[in-house]
């Protein structure tokens, strides 16, 4: 399973996971995922073709309210948290690339 | 100096024998002479207690009742949203954050008559089980501050057993309320899966996650969460019903209730000093009344492995969110939003917190999905089934909290794996969305706390809290743990 988990895929998971990771993190985690899957090997070994996933403890199905306008969250008050607002909207960087 | 319990300080205030004010000021005293040395809060939050305290008074003195919590200091984790009050989950990414709402716990906190105190520290997202993974550095065990406090919730567990609020609440996704209850000495309480709302409770594992109580007795415990139980439709998992009646039910003995010994939870990787106790709380129950039988619930053996692949992996996604545009941390000097994202989470999210959204994405990413996420799933089916058998049998089962006492900081940071085995005796409850307490049960190597978990099916809180209430009652007989 070890063999699995190269610098390679570790560095495609954090890009994945939009991490940016230095060398020597990349190093570490490579080892550490490395160790906690291969503690996942009983799991990964068992035959369980025959049993459903269980997602969620509760048997859970649509919940609906009624259609019915009530107080959101003030908007002046959660943009003051926001790194960036432009005209009561969150700033952000350029999203499309100058070739774009 | 022995404190006095919730329940004790809300009559004496509602009798007006004590004021809310006077409560507080004590609190605060003790938290001003030794949390610089344990860091259990994050924020202590003196003037809003103090004017939430002085508005107890006033309506004690014009003969309302402030409720059943009237004026008792409650420290809450820092992963609890309060209004216009900073809430980091102790992470860089938060840092300075004030969420714009109150949890619905919170609220319920106010209606009752309590007094937020503070915010305690945690690990960071709630993931870890010592609370050394803190961006604000680790919270220290009020009975040995060489040692950790457990994790997540260590802030919460250390500010009651050292006497800085009667009562806490915490988040247990995989144990972080019983784990570090048990090693710091107090009462810790993961309810039934939806039976208290999560809103407000910043998500680490959406599927685990529930919110519960810290408390130095079992009574406090019980009405800590019937305060906080209850239907909320503002969190789509809260359970249709009303809050549990618990502590009316407490004096009602173990008489014939069967008792469940697990096997897989007594046996290998438990200190025998540990392992010891959790005989000697059976032999209480039994000397109470209850039939003790050894049951045998195989599947919980591979809980480990499927919790450590479905919490990262819910985390992976939930932690999504934190990515510089809507609030909390944004490096600067980015290019496009793409290298934003990269840089902020980098420089936002500690080591912990990186290592289980790598391991969420791996499992739940394609090619890898079903031989990890897929199976582990299933390995909860297991779970699930193998907990309805044993409870076809017994009505409540008995194990240790944790594996060993408290361990010295620094003792396990370096191996991850060694840090989740800690965690081996409290997740398949989570696993399962079923309710379990740890209830303090004497001392272990070196005179430090030992827990012993009762666990029980769905919705069998006023059961498990009878249990407890024995097993407590037995404990006093102990050799006393020494506070140092």
């Amino acid at each position: 399973m070890s063999e699995r988990l190269s610098p390679e895929v570790v560095a495609h998971v954090a890009q994945l996971a939009r991490l940016d990771l230095t060398d020597d993190e990349l190093a570490l985690y490579t080892g550490q995922l490395a160790a906690v899957l291969e503690h996942a090997a009983d799991v990964e070994a068992l035959d369980l073709s025959d049993v459903p996933p269980t997602a969620h403890p509760l048997s859970l199905v649509n919940v609906l309210r009624a259609d019915v306008a009530r107080p959101c969250l003030d908007r002046d008050e959660v943009l003051a948290m926001a790194p960036s607002v432009e005209e009561h909207r969150f700033r952000v960087p350029r999203i499309m690339s100058e070739e774009a | 100096m022995a404190s006095a319990t919730a329940v004790e300080v809300a009559a004496s205030i509602r009798a007006g024998t004590a004021t809310a004010r006077q409560v507080l000021e004590e609190h605060l005293g003790r938290i001003a002479v030794r949390d610089g040395e344990l860091h259990a809060f994050n924020e202590v939050t003196g003037d809003a207690a103090r004017v939430a305290a002085d508005t107890v008074d006033a309506r004690a003195g014009r003969g309302e009742d402030p409720g059943p919590l009237a004026g008792v200091p409650v420290a809450l984790k820092d992963n609890l949203c309060t209004r216009g009050v900073p809430t980091t989950c102790s992470s860089k990414i938060l840092a300075g954050w004030k969420p714009p709402y109150d949890a619905t716990v919170v609220q319920r906190l106010a209606a009752a008559g309590a007094v937020v105190i503070g915010k305690t520290n945690l690990d960071e997202f709630a993931m870890g089980s010592s609370t050394e993974n803190s961006a604000f550095g680790p919270t220290r065990n009020p009975h040995d501050p060489s040692r950790v406090p457990g994790g997540s919730s260590g802030g919460s567990a250390a500010a009651v057993a050292a006497g800085f609020a009667p009562l806490a609440l915490g988040s247990d996704t995989g144990g972080s309320i019983r784990q570090p209850a048990a090693l710091c000495g107090v009462v810790g309480v993961k309810p039934t899966y939806g039976l208290v709302s999560r809103y407000g409770l910043i998500a680490f594992a959406s599927s685990l996650d529930q919110i519960g109580p810290f408390a130095a007795s079992v009574e406090d415990a019980a009405v800590l969460l019937e305060v906080i139980a209850g239907h909320d439709p503002l969190d789509s998992t809260s359970l249709d019903r009303s809050g549990p009646d618990l502590a009316s039910q407490l004096g009602r003995g173990v008489a014939g209730l069967k008792v469940g010994l697990v096997t897989e939870l007594t046996g290998e990787g438990i200190e025998p000093e540990v392992a010891e106790r959790t005989h000697q709380a059976a032999a209480a129950l039994e000397a109470a009344g209850a039939v003790v039988r050894e049951v045998s619930v195989p599947s919980l053996t591979y809980g480990l492995s499927a919790y450590y692949l479905i919490a990262p992996a819910e985390a992976s996604s939930n932690l999504a969110r934190y990515d510089g545009v809507r609030y909390g941390l944004r490096t600067t000097g980015a290019e496009d939003i793409t290298q934003m994202y990269g840089a902020t989470r980098a420089a936002g999210f500690g080591p912990e917190v990186k290592r289980r959204i790598m391991l969420g994405t791996y499992a739940l990413s394609a090619g890898y999905y079903d031989a990890y996420y897929g199976k582990a799933q299933k390995v909860r089916t297991l779970i699930v089934r193998d907990f309805a058998a044993a409870y076809a049998e017994v009505d409540v089962l008995l194990s240790p909290t944790t594996p060993t006492v408290a361990f010295p900081l620094g003792a396990k940071t370096a191996d991850p794996l060694s840090m989740y085995l800690n965690d081996v005796c409290t997740i398949p409850s989570n696993l399962a969305g079923h309710p379990a307490i740890s209830v303090p049960f004497g001392t272990g190597a070196g005179g430090l706390p030992v827990g012993v978990q009762l666990m029980a099916p769905a919705l069998g809180e006023a059961t498990m809290f009878r249990a407890a209430a024995v097993v407590e009652a037995a404990a006093r007989h102990l050799a006393p743990v020494e506070v140092r």
